[in-house]
């Protein structure tokens, strides 16, 4: 008798095609917050531990990456900006990038709380937990809430850093993890407002897919009114000095007014179903400004955090 | 015997015995740091590497 065995296509997948799978660009925001928050802390941390931390959480958050391009392989394959990832273009199979993916995440988590602290470890985690089960498999594909709640994954890294030197938490990374929290509804509901159609093919409930373009202005609208007072919390809390609040209520102003902008577009907005011909072009570039800006912004603040803690000693600011 | 006759099992094509090749030199690379890793801190940490309160 003779048994015919089916094997799978050995794989092409190269180096970088699993550098992809970590989605860099995400995951150096998420450094970069996760340093601040642990630059600002209070105590010392040794250099190569510190090093160690940050090597976790980048790991970690490639983890997270790796696990939701496997989860959400089919609607990446349906979506214009998403369809050339790795698992959707055919060169990593989805069982590669979820081996992958908790490869990464066991190893990260084990090392953060073996080498810097369990709290740390167990923070990065949950971080990791709440992006992939909650965001990924739960929120995104039901509730155009998905990024609001799924939000918090993002948020998250600040308070990690800051729990690896100290083991514990406090109001300042609280704040942090809030400005980060109420950042991402209008970072991304200014992407999605662009990118309606390809969210609408891909079946994901993004904002203006449910409620349309008006309401997912005025939510933009909103969160800015919030993101704005609370990016600016820190100094007026005095956790900063005024180098970082001049930036933050600059900043904040500049938000507000680009968020004030998309608002007054939605007259054009809904103008455009009755063959406005410019005003999709015209309504889409101040989504895509607030988009873009917003990423500056974000950049900006946590910037001046650590400018103002390292500058601090020397001017004798509230914030050193 | 037939010596023409081809081996069983998978033929990997050039790409993909290139591919598999810097994959291994990538997990190998990989491990190697995590061992340097451990081992700096280790040194970093001297005994207290071993103190690790909840």
């Amino acid at each position: 008798m003779s048994v015919t065995l089916s094997h799978a296509e050995p794989s092409i997948a190269g180096v970088g095609d699993y550098i992809a799978l970590m989605k860099p660009r995400v995951m150096s925001l998420v450094v970069f917050t996760a340093f601040v928050g642990l630059a600002i802390a209070p105590g010392h941390l040794h250099p190569v531990i510190a090093v160690t931390a940050l090597i976790c959480i980048a790991v970690g958050a490639g983890a997270a990456g790796a696990l939701n391009m496997w989860y959400d392989a089919d609607i990446d394959a349906r979506m214009t900006r998403t369809q050339g990832r790795p698992v959707p273009a055919g060169r990593v199979t989805p069982g590669e990038a979820l081996a992958f993916g908790i490869t990464l995440a066991g190893f990260a988590v084990v090392t953060l709380g073996l080498l810097v602290n369990v709290v740390a470890g167990a923070l990065l985690a949950a971080t990791i937990a709440f992006y992939v089960l909650i965001y990924t498999m739960w929120l995104k594909r039901r509730t155009p809430q998905n990024i609001v709640i799924g939000g918090a994954a993002g948020a998250l890294p600040p308070m990690i850093g800051w729990a690896s030197v100290t083991g514990g938490f406090a109001v300042e990374p609280v704040l942090l993890f809030l400005i980060i929290f109420f950042w991402t509804p209008p970072h991304f509901w200014a992407l999605s407002l662009y990118r309606a159609q390809d969210y609408a093919r891909a079946g994901i409930p993004m904002l203006p897919v449910v409620s349309g373009e008006a309401e997912t202005r005025r939510q933009i609208l909103l969160y800015s009114l919030i993101l704005a007072p609370l990016g600016a919390s820190p100094w007026l809390l005095g956790y900063a000095g005024p180098l970082y609040g001049i930036v933050a209520v600059a900043g904040g102003a500049a938000i507000v007014a680009l968020a004030l902008r998309i608002h007054r577009n939605r007259a054009q907005a809904s103008e455009k179903n009755a063959a406005a011909s410019g005003a999709p072009r015209q309504t889409h570039a101040a989504s895509k400004q607030m988009f873009a800006f917003s990423i500056l912004y974000l950049f900006l603040l946590f910037a001046m955090l650590l400018v103002d803690r390292l500058a601090g000693p020397l001017f004798g600011q509230v914030g050193a | 015997m037939n010596e023409d006759k081809p081996e069983p099992g998978i033929r990997l094509t050039e790409r993909q015995l290139r591919a598999r090749r810097a994959r291994s030199i990538a997990i190998a690379v990989s491990l190697g740091l995590l061992v340097i890793l451990f081992y700096i801190v280790t040194l970093v940490k001297g005994p207290g590497v071993l103190h690790r309160p909840l």
